[in-house]
């Protein structure tokens, strides 16, 4: 099924009788569904408000991500929160969709600064489980007006709806960028510098750590963005305050643009074999977490974005890598079906707060009929 | 305004309630004296007063988790109190409800720099965040002009913002995790010291939901290191259509101040008055500030200025001093103490797109002269965020009504060109019967069916956010249980 427009996809919804596995640019699998039907939203495309003096854009939500990224390129404005582009991790082809980003509440390692996709998002539209169409939020940057289920339907995975239509906050394109490279660190001694840059006052819009770098050695990485001067002053005072270290700093936009696409799409994980589980934790736990998961687990690549914050951990297919009592979340990103029917693909939730989620879920979805057991 | 009316079967049982409160808190903490809950009888929308049923204050999640599955039992609605500055209502009692204030709830928890963030009971004023990271050069960012008197409590029901939000976003963007008292006296712990989790995201729900879902006695919020400095530059404009291009042409030129306030020649000459900040006598005035190095503001100004200058300005001044800075702040903060000073007021907190400023300050000047009352305008220009203020005098019968007429009119324009009803105070019940006006029955429908699922009862705050008809049914199936 690929509806045209909305009220044919509200139609769609409302008629049916059973349950769809919804589909944007079909780039991000995450959870498996037992829905069988496909139902795409490539069909309700196109960008219908652009505002670059009010920071706003508007677009349907199967909108190609690539159309909006020029749209803004071309006002020298972006998606600042960087929102990664899973097909080379998990080997999928397709156009990645605006609704997808959404759903999914994909970022990239501007996170640890600027924020989320959901941070970003300034209103929805959707179809309901009933077939109902929905709106929140608006086109403005402040906005408390109601309950705030942008935030719930961004991260929701299409299963409270159907987004039909998006509205962000878009930012200008610093002018400048600039990538502080730190060889040789432990994994211990990268937190510590990571944490003391984003504890400066220096603004630092990336900082990621790869044990195992791109050619077999630790690489330390910080970014620094904005107007010239300013980058390369700070830059000036994130050398002094790690003089200790020998550190090279990269000024080439398009090194430091490949540098943290490097990060971002996890490029060091592209094309092998383990399976893949991203971590969400407190940033001076994650070289102890890594250690303990190591000690007990088959662990084959490792990737810390978000100053710690966030793990990229790759271990032997089939592994259940997440430690009981973790204090975070673990989500299983790339596996073998079989593997995500065997696992949670999600941290599962105390018994209270899952309570919540499924009365949620039930409201909006009482039929069970938009991506079925995706998150579960 | 419209209340429901109390429930008699709740207040002839006033007695029994506040015995088996008594019996889960100290005696100091259960107030039901009719002098003494007056206290309680409104917030910072002072206009709508009523005393509760009784007013409690626990000093642990506990305690309120014990309060709540009382009154949960006892079918009794509760209505959470932070410090009581709403400037919407969020706070008024009902005659059957029982208060319950977060105010002795007021620790600071965990304090973590490196990774940067505190937890802290949300009786905390938001002010006394900063206060207790501020000797290692670290705040927390969002800044309601009411920050000295506001709670955390009511910053996250509220969703709060503040003038330097334009950089730093508003609560629900700094905000990473709470413990909540569900109605049943259920204790959930969501979020935390990490960043984004997977599964739905019920922090971002519960942000902003008005003290409806729950009642968060702690969070986690996220800290961060102060910029090396900040600077303001004060401009004038002889009308409000220039200012506003200004405005947009900053933001165009990639610059990101932390904020952009705008006032208009109503509020500037008020403030002048009352303040004395020495303001120019124009149309539209505008302060933009800058942060970080002295250089890096040099080069930010540099851009700031050369821009302004496009927009022939009739006063251009830069901040040279803090003192200086301080006199360019002074005007803009003492804004809403000017106006109090010559009358009565009503804020209104609608937010429109930026790009029509000029339109809709033309409308409301028409409108004034329509309703006869007058309006000064102050607000977050960088983000839309407008605060007229209808002046008007309490003390003259109809004036309030004109006045809240006026008011609903305004936000109805705000509205019509693709702005919200408010920004940053939230509905309560001054917005509670315009909701219609932005959203859809089945929009609100979907939003009352989430209070479902976490108060299945409409016990907790129940006359808020949504119009009294549209909630009817769902508030009287509590009352129908009787």
């Amino acid at each position: 099924m690929r509806p045209e427009s909305e009220t044919e996809l509200a139609e769609v919804i409302a008629g049916a009788s059973a349950a769809f596995h919804i589909r944007g640019g079909g780039t991000r699998a995450i959870g498996v569904t037992t829905a069988a039907e496909v139902l795409e939203t490539g069909g309700l495309s196109g960008i219908s408000l652009y505002e670059p003096g009010a920071l706003t854009l508007v677009a349907q939500a199967g909108t190609p991500l690539a159309e909006i990224e020029a749209a803004l390129a071309a006002e020298g404005q972006r998606l600042a929160f960087e929102p990664m582009d899973h097909r080379g991790l998990l080997g999928t082809t397709g156009e990645p969709t605006i609704g997808g980003v959404v759903a999914g509440n994909v970022s990239g390692p501007r996170r640890v600064q600027g924020g989320a996709a959901r941070d970003f998002m300034l209103g929805v539209r959707f179809v309901d489980g009933a077939g109902q169409v929905i709106k929140n939020g608006g086109r403005v940057m402040k906005n408390v007006t109601g309950y705030d289920l942008v935030k719930l339907m961004c991260g929701s995975w299409g299963t409270l709806g159907v987004l039909t239509e998006v509205s962000l906050k878009v930012l200008p394109v610093p002018e400048t960028t600039a990538c502080l490279l730190i060889d040789g660190l432990d994994e211990a001694a990268a937190q510590e510098v990571m944490s003391r840059a984003l504890t400066s006052p220096f603004e630092v819009t990336g900082a990621a750590h790869a044990p195992g770098g791109p050619g077999e050695h630790p690489l330390t990485l910080l970014r620094l963005e904005g107007f010239a001067g300013s980058v390369a002053y700070r830059t000036g005072k994130l050398q002094e305050m790690f003089a200790e270290r020998s550190v090279r700093v990269e000024t080439d936009p398009q090194r430091v643009a490949a540098l943290w696409r490097w990060v971002r799409d996890v490029e060091i994980m592209q094309g092998t074999g383990g399976d893949v589980w991203k971590f969400s934790v407190r940033p001076s736990e994650a070289p102890g977490l890594v250690a303990q998961l190591r000690a007990a687990h088959p662990v084959e690549r490792v990737l810390y974005d978000w100053g710690g914050g966030l793990i990229w951990i790759e271990c032997a297919p089939g592994t259940d890598l997440r430690p009981s009592g973790l204090k975070g979340h673990a989500t299983l990103i790339r596996a073998s079906e079989q593997t995500r029917l065997d696992l949670p693909v999600f941290q599962p939730e105390p018994p209270a707060v899952a309570a919540l989620s499924a009365g949620i879920r039930a409201r909006f979805d009482p039929r069970g009929m938009l991506n079925p057991g995706i998150m579960a | 305004m419209q209340m429901p009316e109390p429930n008699p079967a709740i207040l002839a049982r006033k007695a029994r309630i506040v015995e088996r409160l008594r019996s889960v808190l100290p005696a100091d903490a259960v107030i039901e004296d009719e002098m003494e809950t007056r206290a309680y009888e409104c917030d910072a929308l002072t206009a709508y007063r009523c005393p509760p049923l009784a007013a409690v204050l626990p000093s642990s999640t506990e305690e309120v988790a014990a309060v709540l599955k009382l009154c949960h039992e006892e079918g009794v609605p509760v209505v959470p109190r932070g410090a009581g500055t709403s400037l919407a209502g969020g706070a008024l009692p009902t005659a059957d409800s029982v208060i319950l204030g977060v105010a002795r709830m007021n620790d600071v928890l965990e304090v973590d720099y490196a990774d940067r963030i505190i937890r802290v009971q949300t009786g905390r004023t938001n002010l006394s965040v900063t206060g207790a990271v501020e000797e290692e050069d670290f705040f927390y960012a969002p800044d309601p002009s009411s920050q000295l008197a506001c709670a955390i409590a009511g910053n996250i029901a509220m969703n709060s913002g503040g003038a330097h939000c334009l950089k730093y976003g508003v609560t629900t963007n700094n905000l990473l995790g709470v413990t909540m008292v569900q109605m049943d006296g259920t204790v959930v712990e969501i979020g935390g010291a990490h960043l984004d989790a997977g599964g739905l995201d019920l922090l971002g729900l519960i942000c902003g939901s008005e003290g409806q879902l729950g009642v968060v006695t702690e969070a986690t919020l996220r800290i961060l290191r102060k910029p090396e400095g900040a600077r303001p530059v004060l401009m004038g404009f002889d009308s409000n259509e220039v200012a506003g291009a200004c405005v947009s042409d900053i933001i165009k030129a990639g610059v990101l101040p932390v904020a952009i306030e705008f006032m208009d020649r109503p509020c500037i000459r008020a403030t002048e008055a009352f303040a004395k900040a020495g303001y120019p006598d124009c149309e539209a005035l505008l302060i933009v500030e800058v942060e970080g190095s002295p250089a890096e503001i040099d080069e930010q100004l540099g851009l700031i200025l050369q821009i302004a200058r496009r927009h022939n300005p009739v006063e251009l001044r830069e901040a040279q001093s803090a003192d200086e800075a301080a006199r360019i702040w002074l005007g803009r903060k003492s804004a809403f103490g000017a106006m109090g000073n010559i009358n009565d007021y009503m804020c209104l907190d609608g937010t429109i797109p930026v790009n029509e400023l000029p339109y809709v300050l033309r409308r409301i000047g028409e409108m004034s002269k329509e309703f006869g009352l007058d309006v000064a305008n102050v607000f977050h220009a960088g983000d839309g965020n407008m605060h007229p203020l209808i002046l008007f005098n309490a003390n003259q019968p109809g004036q309030l009504e004109t006045c809240e007429a006026f008011g609903a009119e305004i936000l109805k324009l705000c509205v019509e060109v693709g702005g919200c009803l408010t920004g940053e105070h939230g509905v309560g019940i001054e917005k509670r019967d315009l909701m219609v006006d932005q959203y859809d029955p089945v929009d609100l429908e979907t939003q009352m069916a989430v209070k479902d699922v976490f108060d299945p009862a409409w016990l907790l705050n129940p006359a808020k956010v949504f119009p009294l008809a549209a909630s009817d049914a769902r508030r009287n199936v509590a009352l129908a249980a009787e």
